[in-house]
């Protein structure tokens, strides 16, 4: 496919994530339409009041209600969306993983919000970090344009008969969700025909036939229904070899989406930047990223060999292509937007250590805990981040792995 | 029990490739309901109310017939027979 011309449209990432959803012709989106709700469902129930998508909108009484009507309208084969944050995912957490467990796959997109007490909605990842383990796939985006482009993806990447997995697009709540940037839009017939109509995987039926994984009378089948301990274990293993594969999946899907927006990410799973060479760098999720170039672009200029390896994809983990990404680097700084309390370090932090584990080169690791609570992040503090760095490559060794950026002792 | 599948061969999403019939459920009970047919009047309240349809009309007999293989021995049927001819007795 060749590369099409797109119109730019003046969006926040809540809008294009709406406007995405719009062109992806979507059957059903059940919300919950109030706090914290963002913009998002308030753009598609506009979009489906002025009868310009075939969309049903529903408004439930509960976040926990919504992702369970969107369970039941894509185990009948609909195309299903649902948008939430902090508190509003916390309320799902059960509905998440019956999601998963029936491999519906629903689109969710997430304004990454903090969670309470004390009440606090501004931006952090403690909301999506708190169900990494809940079978969802999880891609971060850098920018209002790539919140876009993922959820195009999303639905491509999510119903895949190989992946058949819900998927989560996060974007970093208000620095994302309600900032306006310009965003390419490929015109909707493309959309359309890049998403294309659902497909399903064959499964064996109580009736001794394969038919579409759906619910249909003219294919009766039991979804959802109890497994015991000589059982449930083998479906579990069945979630991960499909997180295996959506790896693949995603890399795909992120290349042929390239191809005619003419905007690429990395592989779709990780997007480094000046790490080639780098001897110092830092590794990040979402907007943070954007703050960080900017700081190694001057750093670069000064002659300090810095670089970043952002984590767009974080759930399936490109665990080899972090370490390959990072095992030339002398020090890493790993920042988490959330925390593990009575963890080592961050989510994120664990993952990245972990990961370069198993290299012989093993770079030293720590860890900066930063913006919880939507609080800012500065270019000054990203270059301090980097200062730490070219001690701690100095020194050969560090006494505090983690640490916190902008906390006041 | 002894030819359970592997992960690679069943269904996904735990999807019954059985019907559900082939599961048999009725070693849950800890008490089996056992009729009077003196005072059954056959009125059926049983059968209906029944939430596993384990209780069977056989219109050859003009008869119920309790199917203990699926009978969970939740006693509804006791409960609700209106001359009280089924009591739930322990297995």
């Amino acid at each position: 496919m060749e590369k099409v011309e797109q119109k730019v449209l003046a969006l926040n990432g809540d809008e294009a994530v709406a406007y995405a959803v719009k062109q992806c012709d979507v059957d059903v989106v059940a919300a919950y339409p109030i706090t914290p709700q963002t913009i998002i469902v308030e753009r598609l129930s506009e979009y489906v009041a002025n009868g310009e998508v075939e969309t049903a909108f529903v408004c439930t009484e509960s976040e926990h209600s919504a992702l369970t009507a969107c369970l039941a309208a894509s185990l009948t084969g609909a195309r299903t969306f649902t948008a939430s944050a902090s508190a509003g995912l916390a309320l799902m957490h059960e509905m998440l993983f019956v999601t998963s467990g029936c491999r519906a796959p629903v689109v969710m997109a997430i304004a990454n919000r903090a969670l309470s007490a004390p009440i606090n909605i501004h931006g952090d990842q403690s909301d999506t970090m708190a169900q990494r383990d809940s079978g969802w796939i999880q891609i971060y985006a850098e920018n209002a344009q790539e919140v876009y482009d993922s959820v195009v993806q999303a639905f491509r990447i999510a119903e895949h008969p190989e992946v058949m997995l819900p998927a989560m697009v996060c974007l970093d709540g208000f620095q994302l969700s309600h900032s306006v940037e310009n965003v390419g839009v490929l015109p909707d017939e493309v959309v359309k025909k890049f998403v294309g109509v659902r497909q399903f995987p064959k499964v064996l039926t109580h009736e001794g036939k394969l038919a579409p994984l759906r619910l249909d009378p003219e294919n009766p089948m039991t979804l959802g229904p109890l497994a015991f301990p000589n059982y449930y274990f083998e479906f579990k293993r069945q979630q991960e070899e499909a997180m295996r594969r959506a790896l693949e999946v995603i890399r795909q899907v992120h290349d042929e989406y390239a191809k005619i927006s003419g905007r690429s990410y990395g592989d779709g799973l990780l997007d480094a930047y000046c790490l080639e060479d780098a001897e110092i760098a830092t590794v990040c999720l979402g907007s943070t990223a954007g703050t960080v170039k900017a700081v190694i672009d001057e750093l670069r200029a000064e002659g300090v060999k810095a670089g970043l390896l952002r984590i767009r994809t974080f759930r399936p983990l490109p665990v080899e292509g972090i370490r390959k990404a990072l095992e030339n680097v002398k020090a890493v700084a790993v920042m988490d937007r959330s925390m593990s309390f009575g963890g080592h370090g961050g989510a994120v932090f664990h993952e990245v250590r972990h990961a370069l584990y198993d290299s012989e080169k093993r770079p030293i690791v720590v860890n900066y805990i930063y913006g919880l609570g939507g609080r800012d992040t500065s270019p000054m503090q990203i270059r301090a981040i980097y200062k730490d760095l070219q001690e701690i490559v100095q020194r050969g060794r560090v006494e505090t792995p983690i640490r916190y950026v902008g906390l006041r002792e | 029990m002894t030819q359970e599948k592997g992960w690679r061969e069943i269904s996904i999403a735990a999807v019954c490739w059985k019907p559900n019939t082939e599961f048999l459920t009725g070693d849950w009970k800890t008490f089996k309901p056992i009729r009077d047919p003196a005072k059954c009047t056959r009125c059926l309240l049983c059968a209906i109310y029944c939430p596993d349809g384990a209780i069977h009309w056989k219109a050859d007999k003009n008869d119920i017939e309790f199917d203990y293989n699926y009978c969970k021995g939740c006693g509804i049927c006791a409960n609700e027979c209106p001359t009280k001819a089924i009591e739930m007795k322990l297995e």
